[in-house]
């Protein structure tokens, strides 16, 4: 969970009330992509990640905001479509909404897709908690020619609506003076109770009353777990069933009878029913003019279609990594040559420990700002724009048939791209994937794609030492190990895959201020986290070999670097370091050769083989955790060695093959 | 001509016919691998029954009742082919022949049991075709389960052409009206805008048997192929 505080910037902003004793709490609930996370980070002035595509919250984030001398906790939640127990983040939510019981649920919607937001909506007020809804995105809206009517939708909910466009702020203070007066019960706006079709009311109502009455809702309001129970929900039915058996009978004959007038099932005739209030509220509030085909349209049009669409997912595809090779390498020269000027690094293990000591402090700094930070930061930033734009859908959508191919569907190429920029992310975003082999298929790959620190490790070993081709004809590798590896996985993991359902949202321009923010907030946890170990650790690895301590520790693992892999011996000491973070490998090479030149000390064929070892052999620790964290620590350890297997193939193979080329 | 030479014939033309449009006498005898001067007498007699329209420089296509009875078969064979192969363990590139000569002997009864019996299958095993929808009037299976656990025997006929969303293409419309398969994705459609009886518009068809990109509800949804062959609407005519 994240924590933050906040200080509004409110006209009454420093004034103190009576209220200051009594603690608050926010719940941002909504379907997915609506701008949840936007709210939440200009409310409590947080970071958490935000993009144009479906499901970026996995975990419920939580912040605090402090709103004219209130504390407000603000919990912003995974977003979700319906309070059916189709995913893990529902069953969260909705738990969440109707156990914690937060002061007020804001509910965010699209308001450019007002039926399909207003499905939830409704199923909010079923849960009788105290609502706001918050009308976000009203400015694309507009666009499409849609305009809203507050006041008329206000009065059909029987809810306060603000309008907002929460990416530049506009409406925030108006939504959270708003959701205060709702949380303190001093709403003017009158209840209204939305009823299904008579047929349907009068049974849940009887059903309502006999939960009543033998008290069974447990937390949950009476009418809700009626119609959860109408639904066929198999959580309340469980729930219910094992205290009363009779209810359970009860709500399956009447289920039977509105299936039997319907003919249709009854969960199916809530949710049409459901529908049908939607479709009229957002008739009744909603005015939609004609339109010129604007930008995104054309957008659309280009990244799917036939010939220019695979372009476009290409480009996307090995476009962030070219960009960030060669805007990287050249910000990596300019700062090597400045960095040079200053001292160059004095390649000795000899003297007082103070001056071993100064030297790895230094060799880690230099090769910290020299082949970390020009990367990393062109690298988020495209990532930050190509997340905000939209494109990512578009990739998903027509990489849908490829993706298939190992068992899983588009909508896995989000995490998989996004693990170019760090696995640990990656891997929990694996959750908007729909079944628990699925997220297992598409983690296991992720744990092979070239994130930051291998790229680091690819661009500082093989692309400055041996050739920008050689070093792409890694990622090609490693493309085709996945792609292999995949394959294998979906023959050993049992169980079926589903199908692609993704809501496709539309394209829009990148906001700088997004992009700008969420570059620096990926690249300052490197900074203040990283790079001080960075410095530590390299001292220390120097400190060590001057020592003596790392030579039996390389010797006893000589079989497999020196005799299959062909590396030098200290690389087995390399390979441990690189557990803990992939960039050590390059870093403790520098250390422990004491020069940033390192083609002095390996030959090109060691230097490939030792970038493409260090890109396979093991996740980092920090993978390993979040691994078994999402799927238990014997799945983690499986996955590490089938890592560590490919690893050792490929690298005897590739060294072997290339010592005829090199 | 028997029963078995005129479904045999408007197989053929649910199969060869792209879109609707009229099939050649060439493709057809190509098909059958027999004279195109027979195949022009077949197609004369179906057009005297009603099952096509038939011109001599265009060639044929089917009417609605040819359609049906295609359709009928169609699903027959490919319910069949899943059948042996899923049940009897045949082998894939067996089983065409072999439900080629069962299909016109399954009662109709007898198709709805299997396609109970098999978990409502979607495609068939050899191609991967879709399985055409059933004909009994439900919007989803889950109601067909129902209904023949209660022992009704007499549940009527569906009135709607309906076609799966696999095959259409980019700007046509029409109104959900049947969802295959099982209770989740169900659900999850259902959750997503699609209940019985709504409008929906194909926006574009990615390539390469790719996802369909829908409109609904103003929202636009991606559906894989496999959830699209599904998901079965009533085809609205375009407006001219």
């Amino acid at each position: 969970m994240i924590s933050m505080v906040h200080h509004f910037p409110s006209p009454q902003a420093g004034k103190t009330d009576q209220n200051s004793s009594k603690n608050l709490t926010f719940a941002l609930a909504g379907n997915a992509n609506v701008g949840k996370s936007v709210v939440f980070n200009h409310l409590t002035g947080s970071s958490q990640i935000i993009g144009n595509w479906p499901g970026k919250t996995v975990e419920r984030a939580q912040g605090i905001l402090n709103f004219e001398g209130r504390k407000i906790v603000v919990v912003d939640l995974p977003g979700i479509y319906s309070f059916s127990t189709f995913s893990m983040e529902e069953i969260v939510s909705r738990e969440y909404i109707a156990l914690e019981h937060p002061s007020v649920v804001i509910n965010v919607l699209d308001a450019s897709v007002l039926e399909r937001n207003l499905f939830f909506t409704i199923q909010l007020i079923e849960m009788e908690v105290p609502l706001v809804v918050c009308l976000n995105q009203v400015d694309a809206a507009k666009k499409k020619g849609i305009s809203i009517d507050q006041k008329r939708l206000e009065k059909a909910l029987g809810v306060p609506v603000v309008s907002t466009v929460a990416i530049r702020g506009e409406g925030i203070y108006e939504l959270t003076k708003t959701a205060v007066r709702v949380a303190e019960n001093m709403s003017q706006s009158e209840k209204t109770r939305l009823k299904y079709g008579v047929e349907v009311e009068e049974r849940i109502e009887k059903l309502a009353e006999a939960i009543k009455s033998e008290n069974l809702a447990s937390g949950y309001p009476p009418r809700w777990v009626a119609i959860k129970l109408l639904e066929n929900d198999p959580e309340t039915m469980k729930s219910v069933g094992s205290k009363s058996e009779r209810i359970v009978r009860e709500s399956e004959v009447l289920a039977g009878e509105i299936s039997h007038i319907h003919k249709e099932p009854c969960f199916a005739v809530i949710a049409s029913e459901r529908y049908a209030l939607a479709n009229k509220i957002s008739a009744d509030a909603q005015k939609q003019g004609t339109v010129k085909i604007t930008l995104s349209e054309k957008l659309d049009w280009v990244s799917t279609h036939k010939v220019f669409g695979y372009v476009t997912s290409t480009g996307v595809i090995a476009g962030l990594l070219l960009w960030t090779f060669t805007v990287g390498g050249f910000f990596s020269s300019l700062l090597s040559n400045a960095l040079s000027l200053l001292q160059p690094v004095n390649p000795t293990f000899n003297g007082s420990l103070v001056g071993i000591l100064w030297n790895g402090v230094f060799g880690g700094l230099v090769a910290g700002i020299t082949l970390v930070v020009p990367y990393v930061i062109p690298f988020y930033a495209m990532l930050a724009m190509i997340e905000d734009s939209g494109i990512l859908t578009r990739v998903a959508f027509m990489m849908d048939t490829a993706m298939h191919k190992i068992g899983l569907h588009g909508k896995a190429l989000i995490p998989l791209i996004l693990g170019y920029g760090c696995n640990v992310p990656a891997i929990r975003a694996c959750r908007i994937m729909e079944t628990k082999r699925e997220r297992l298929l598409a983690a296991f790959a992720i744990t092979f794609a070239p994130c930051a620190a291998r790229t680091i490790l690819i661009l500082g070993l093989v692309a400055a030492f041996v050739g920008s081709a050689w070093a792409l004809a890694l990622y090609a590798i490693d493309i085709a190990i996945i792609f292999v590896l995949g394959r294998i996985a979906l023959k050993v993991v049992p169980g079926q895959s589903t199908g692609l359902i993704m809501e496709m949202h539309s394209f829009k321009i990148p906001s700088l201020s997004v992009v700008k923010k969420q570059t620096w907030v990926r690249t300052k946890s490197l900074i203040y986290i990283v790079f001080p170990t960075y410095i530590a650790g390299s001292a220390l690895v120097q400190i060590l070999y001057a020592v003596g301590v790392l030579r039996p520790l390389s010797d006893a693992l000589s079989p497999l670097t020196v005799a299959w892999l062909g590396l030098p011996a200290i690389a087995g000491i390399l390979l441990i370091l690189g557990v803990v973070r992939k960039e050590f490998i390059l870093l403790a090479s520098v250390a422990v050769f004491g020069s940033t030149n390192l083609a002095l000390f390996l030959t090109p064929v060691q230097l490939i083989t030792l970038a493409l070892i260090g890109m396979l052999y093991l996740p980092c620790l920090s993978t390993i955790a979040v691994l078994a964290k999402e799927f238990g620590w014997k799945t983690a350890a499986t996955i590490s060695i089938a890592n560590f297997a490919t690893a050792m193939i490929a690298g005897g193979v590739v060294s072997r093959l290339l010592s005829f080329v090199l | 001509m028997s029963s078995k030479t005129i479904e045999d014939y408007l197989k053929a033309l649910y199969v060869l016919s792209r879109n609707g449009k009229p099939v050649a006498t060439t493709e057809l005898s190509e098909h059958f691998k027999i004279a195109p001067a027979s195949v022009t007498e077949m197609l004369k007699k179906l057009a005297k029954k009603g099952y096509v329209k038939y011109s001599p420089y265009r060639g044929a296509y089917l009417t609605t009742k040819g359609f049906q009875v295609a359709e009928k078969t169609t699903r027959k064979h490919r319910l069949l082919e899943r059948f042996l192969h899923d049940v009897l363990g045949i082998g894939k590139n067996r089983v065409h022949m072999q439900a080629c000569e069962m299909e016109h002997s399954l009662s109709d009864e007898a198709e709805e049991s299997l396609c109970r019996f098999l978990k409502h299958p979607d495609t068939c095993p050899d191609d991967g075709k879709v399985i055409p929808a059933c004909s009994l009037p439900f919007s989803s299976c889950e109601e067909c389960i129902q209904v023949h656990k209660k022992g009704l025997e007499e549940v009527g006929k569906r009135r709607q052409k309906l076609i799966s969303v696999s095959n259409l293409k980019a700007g046509d419309r029409g109104n959900v009206s049947f969802i295959r398969g099982e209770h989740k994705v169900l659900q999850r459609l259902l959750d997503m805008g699609l209940t019985p009886g709504t409008g929906i518009s194909v926006v574009r068809v990615a390539p390469l048997k790719g996802p369909i990109e829908i409109g609904v509800r103003g929202a636009k949804i991606a559906l894989g192929q496999d959830i699209a062959s599904n998901v079965f609407v009533d085809l609205l005519q375009k407006e001219k």
